[in-house]
């Protein structure tokens, strides 16, 4: 009922939901701020006087030396990250098209079963996980990691797929069946096709939480050297307990390759969040 | 003849038929290698760490007898464990809190076409995309007693709301929460930007026709209609308190006068400083035992729509 | 100091000190260094004469990161470079701040778990390694070195038996540090008027009220994390209960209800009264600018102390032992030894030589800040403190340290902090005999 002319309570309102919008922006940024401002001074200037002044000069030390620790863990990232994505969204992209398109007696069941799986707190299995890897000879290794995401990876992808999946219309792929397009007749010549999205979109859900993974690399694969960027990171915070100018370095480090790809892929990140929020 | 072509195409139905059968064969076959990692790698994994929560491994060499609860009770009686879940209801308390509180009131504003959403938007989600390690690095930093946030609230004439932080020994894990939900709140605002997007404009204007004003539009109408969205928050922040080690790990460890233990965090310590492996394994298990209360709720709620 | 924050962390080894204490008393006793200088060439000349073999890598984890014992380890390692050019050491140290989740002891475990050992690695000699990784089976039994090398001649039987179990050796240890040192600010001391450092509890806290009176705090604690007042601790159980009862502790006999604990740990309490007002937020690696800034004025810690400070070129502190611990020696020791299935067994082997020979040892322990565990010494390569250091090992009655790998496995020393901990941030006594107690029952301490 109200008028929709001008009026200065609307403006006074509006302000206000600008300047609670631009304080919250601010407070998200701040630890960002000041792991850059802090990476980019020398140890002499980080005092904690000045934590929140800008760096006299742009010093890019601090950098490379936190760079010269960590770019092997870093590169293990990657060798890490990068093959189990690719193969858990393969999978995922698998599994999902069976759960939707060739539903047997007993696969909802088995697929609310897998979803149990993203509930694991895996201190639930670790014991078990060191064991049997040890067994296989995969404990400490990279393919021993790469495994374990893999598969801690299905119930996830296999989500996420499926309900991409369900949003094409049965009676596509039905037609194909009647026309003798066989199982992966129709996943290739069907639904990959169309799939790309979902692919990018799982891909980089995958990617996000693997490279950001810290508690399964550090139980299968804590030696140093071999160790996943974010347990060196932390090790990093514990070898160079004063020099913040170090520890923030590396830290950034660590989050720019997932940063950057929100930053460029930023509307198919917001799709992984929806569709890994566990709606089925 | 026309028998003849009845018979025909039954032969030929049949043969589709053959064929779906042994495509849905296919599937199952195609499905069976995860099948088998699911059932080995989360079901029977649970189930041994079960088995081994009771026998006497609490050492560096295996011992398999059988010892019943006896790690149980070990665990329920110490205070260390006491504490964890003490600070469990804190953690929870504070993060959900937060979460579910700032990200529906800046989804809720974000929804009053904001001019440059798109740039608030990805401010508030990008710390989802930082680890829970580099979170936990950069707000050690911010909450060092000597500077940090103490040194800018002084600045701003806000001195006294200097606070140890989390080297407080009764209330850190509640600034734990201050850093995990910097990471975490984008992500809940998402959730409840999508929710509120998908209620019809006219329920909206029907309400505000019937002279509800903004406050009881929320409360009545809009609260109620986003409730599985925050559903939803409320299973996501409440998996992430159950689970809580990265960020902790990275900030404290178990705190002072283990104010930021964590069961999780605990669990680790007893098994790779202690070598506790039976006694670990019970924290394990409770920890499943815990989730359970937020699995179950869950599958119900996805039963509906996967049936 | 970040040192000793590893070093420190979560370390144990057990009682053995308790045959220790005789053996090395009774060892030394009779001058024991004498016939040295002769084995210990012999050892050093077998060596270089198998230098081309040597080929490859060889991968030592420390937890050896900063100041001195960083040129200490690399001392070990020019030494070794000089004898075996080929061979290409990978320092893997690992500083590990305590309680996270990333610390040294944590990884070296995953690692020994999974069957990738580094080729060697430090540990404290004791239980840290005979009950973490000997009973394990995961170690190699060194008898062959320890006789090639003529180890069993120059090392304390008492260290001989803490490496050892079931009368096999199992490491080699590099250097002795001693745990109960009060180090105090000689320029406080005349500013307060007093001639000599307190040598009891009770002359401490007379001394701690005169310091309080010119606005001084009177201790040095970082306890930012468990351990450090842990390690103070362990020098004031020391003090209440006298070596005997103490080394009771970790046997069964003495109970860790007794009257003396609890009262150990009333003093404690009080002593955290004088204690530097922000301890809870200083890291163990700060320490030593509490002191050497003179915000705080006595400290009682570990002997790598010295070299720290020095390093900071601070000159006004001295040394005695820890209030009521004179004549006892609580000591702690880092050791090297033969995980099985290391990639670079030989190279290993020819590194283990060289921590055990007389050069290294005293090219090692000078920089460290420690003494050689061996009974020949080169007495003029050691400075004053740890001249009177050497003298101390031979005529002290030794006990082991709690903190340090001395006393108690690993999973008890863990325990042990906490419970500390809770004490000097809660400052409740019965709260932490509680804890004390529930650590004490999971290690089921017996004779």
């Amino acid at each position: 009922m109200r008028t929709p002319s001008f009026s200065f309570q609307v403006l006074w309102t509006r302000l206000a939901i600008y300047l609670v919008l631009i304080a919250f922006a601010l407070y998200f940024l701040m630890p960002i701020y000041v792991m850059v401002i802090t990476g980019l001074k020398p140890y002499t200037d980080v005092s904690v006087d000045r934590m929140w002044q800008l760096p006299r000069g742009l010093y890019l030390d601090s950098f490379a030396e936190a760079w010269g620790r960590v770019a092997p863990n870093f590169g293990n990232s990657v060798v890490i990250t990068v093959p189990s994505a690719i193969i858990s969204s393969f999978i995922g992209s698998l599994n999902g098209y069976i759960f939707s398109k060739w539903r047997f007696r007993g696969s909802n069941t088995i697929f609310l079963l897998f979803l149990v799986g993203m509930f694991l707190p895996y201190q639930g299995v670790l014991i078990p996980l060191v064991q049997t890897l040890q067994a296989f000879g995969l404990y400490g290794k990279l393919t021993g990691l790469i495994f374990i995401h893999c598969i801690f990876g299905i119930p996830i992808t296999a989500l996420m797929f499926r309900s991409y999946y369900q949003g094409i219309p049965d009676e596509l792929t039905d037609a194909a069946k009647i026309d003798g397009c066989g199982f992966f007749g129709i996943y290739q010549y069907i639904l990959l096709p169309i799939a790309a999205p979902a692919f990018a979109v799982v891909l980089l859900w995958q990617f996000t939480t693997i490279w950001n993974d810290f508690i399964i690399g550090i139980i299968v694969l804590s030696n140093p050297n071999l160790a996943p960027i974010n347990v060196a990171v932390q090790n990093l915070a514990g070898s160079f307990t004063t020099e913040w100018n170090i520890q923030m370095a590396g830290a950034f480090i660590a989050a720019l390759p997932t940063i950057v790809v929100y930053l460029l892929l930023g509307k198919l990140f917001m799709r992984g969040l929806l569709a890994g929020s566990l709606k089925g | 003849m026309a028998s003849a072509q009845t018979r025909l195409s039954q032969a030929a139905a049949r043969k589709r038929k053959w064929h779906i059968n042994r495509d849905l064969l296919l599937a199952i076959v195609v499905l069976t290698p995860s099948i088998i990692a699911v059932a080995v790698f989360i079901y029977s994994f649970i189930g041994w760490t079960f088995w081994i929560s009771t026998v006497n491994w609490n050492d560096a060499l295996p011992d398999y007898t059988f010892v019943g609860l006896k790690n149980w009770l070990t665990i329920f009686k110490g205070t260390r464990f006491q504490t964890d879940l003490r600070n469990l209801v804190m953690y929870a308390t504070g993060f959900m809190t937060q979460c579910i509180v700032i990200g529906f009131l800046l989804a809720a504003l974000l929804d009053q076409r904001i001019r440059g959403e798109a740039i608030f938007r990805t401010i508030y989600i990008f710390p989802f995309a930082v680890s829970a390690i580099v979170t936990g690095v950069a707000w050690r930093w911010l909450m060092r007693p000597d500077t940090g946030l103490n040194l800018l609230l002084e600045q701003v004439g806000l001195g006294f709301l200097k606070s140890r932080w989390f080297s407080d020994p009764t209330w850190g894990m509640l600034f734990i929460t201050i850093a995990s939900s910097w990471q975490f709140t984008g992500y809940i605002m998402a959730l409840y930007l999508a929710g509120l997007r998908g209620i019809p404009g006219e329920i909206k204007e029907a309400a505000q026709m019937d002279g509800c004003n903004t406050w009881n539009l929320y409360r009545h109408v809009i609260i109620p209609m986003v409730a599985p969205v925050t559903f939803t928050a409320i299973v996501l922040t409440g998996m992430g308190a159950i689970r809580l080690f990265d960020i902790v790990a990275a900030m404290s460890g178990s705190g002072q006068a283990f104010s930021t233990d964590t069961l999780a965090f605990h669990m680790f310590e007893q098994t790779f400083t202690a070598n506790r492996f039976s006694i670990s394994a019970v924290l394990g298990a409770f920890m499943i035992i815990l989730s359970a209360f937020l699995v179950i709720p869950y599958l119900r709620s996805v039963r509906r729509e996967i049936y | 100091m970040a040192m000793n924050r590893k070093l420190t962390r979560r370390q144990s080894l057990k009682l053995l000190w308790m045959g220790t204490a005789g053996a090395t008393l009774a060892a030394c006793a009779v001058p024991p260094a004498q016939a040295p200088a002769p084995t210990q060439p012999a050892a050093a000349t077998s060596q270089p004469a198998e230098p081309a073999a040597a080929g490859g890598k060889l991968e030592i984890f420390s937890w050896w990161t900063s100041g001195g014992e960083v040129e200490a380890l690399n001392a070990l390692y020019d030494l070794y470079k000089k004898k075996y050019p080929g061979v290409e050491i990978v320092n893997a140290a690992l500083a590990g701040g305590a309680g996270q989740g990333g610390n040294m002891k944590a990884v070296l475990k995953t690692r020994m778990l999974g069957g990738d050992p580094p080729d060697s690695f430090q540990v404290h000699l004791g239980q840290e390694l005979i009950a973490d990784h000997v009973v394990a089976n995961r170690m190699e039994a060194l008898d062959d070195l320890y006789k090639s090398e003529g180890w069993n001649e120059v090392f304390p039987k008492g260290i001989i038996d803490l490496a050892s179990y079931q009368g096999h050796p199992y490491s080699v240890p590099v250097n002795i540090h001693r745990s109960n040192v009060l180090w105090y600010n000689t320029k406080h001391m005349q500013d307060v008027g007093v001639s000599k450092p307190p040598e009891t509890w009770d002359e401490w806290f007379e001394y701690a009220e005169q310091l309080k009176a010119k606005g001084i705090p009177a201790l040095a604690v970082a306890e930012n994390e468990p351990g450090f007042s842990a390690h103070v601790f362990e020098n004031v159980l020391v003090a209440t209960l006298g070596p005997e009862k103490y080394l009771g502790l970790f046997n069964g006999s003495t109970k860790w209800d007794d009257e003396g604990v609890k009262q150990s740990a009333e003093i404690l309490n009080k002593a955290m009264d004088y204690a530097e007002p922000d301890y809870t937020s200083v890291a163990w690696g700060d320490i030593n600018d509490v002191i050497s800034g003179g915000k705080a004025s006595t400290m009682i810690m570990g002997d790598w102390t010295h070299g720290l400070l020095k390093a900071k070129g601070f000159t006004d502190y001295h040394w005695a032992p820890a209030p009521g611990t004179k004549g006892i020696f609580v000591a702690l020791s880092d050791s090297f030894g033969l995980p099985k299935g290391a990639k670079d067994r030989d190279n290993v082997i020819n590194w283990l030589k060289l921590c055990g020979s007389r050069e290294g040892q005293d090219a090692f322990n000078p920089l460290k800040g420690s003494i050689s565990a061996r009974n020949d010494p080169d007495l003029s390569k050691y400075d004053d403190y740890l001249k009177e250091a050497i003298q101390d090992w031979k005529s002290n009655t030794i006990v082991g340290s709690i903190q340090h790998g001395a006393a108690a496995k690993q999973s008890f020393v863990n325990d042990y902090d906490n419970a500390i901990n809770y004490l000097v941030t809660k400052r409740d006594v019965d709260g932490t005999m509680t804890k004390l107690l529930e650590a004490a029952d999971l290690a089921e301490f017996k004779m």
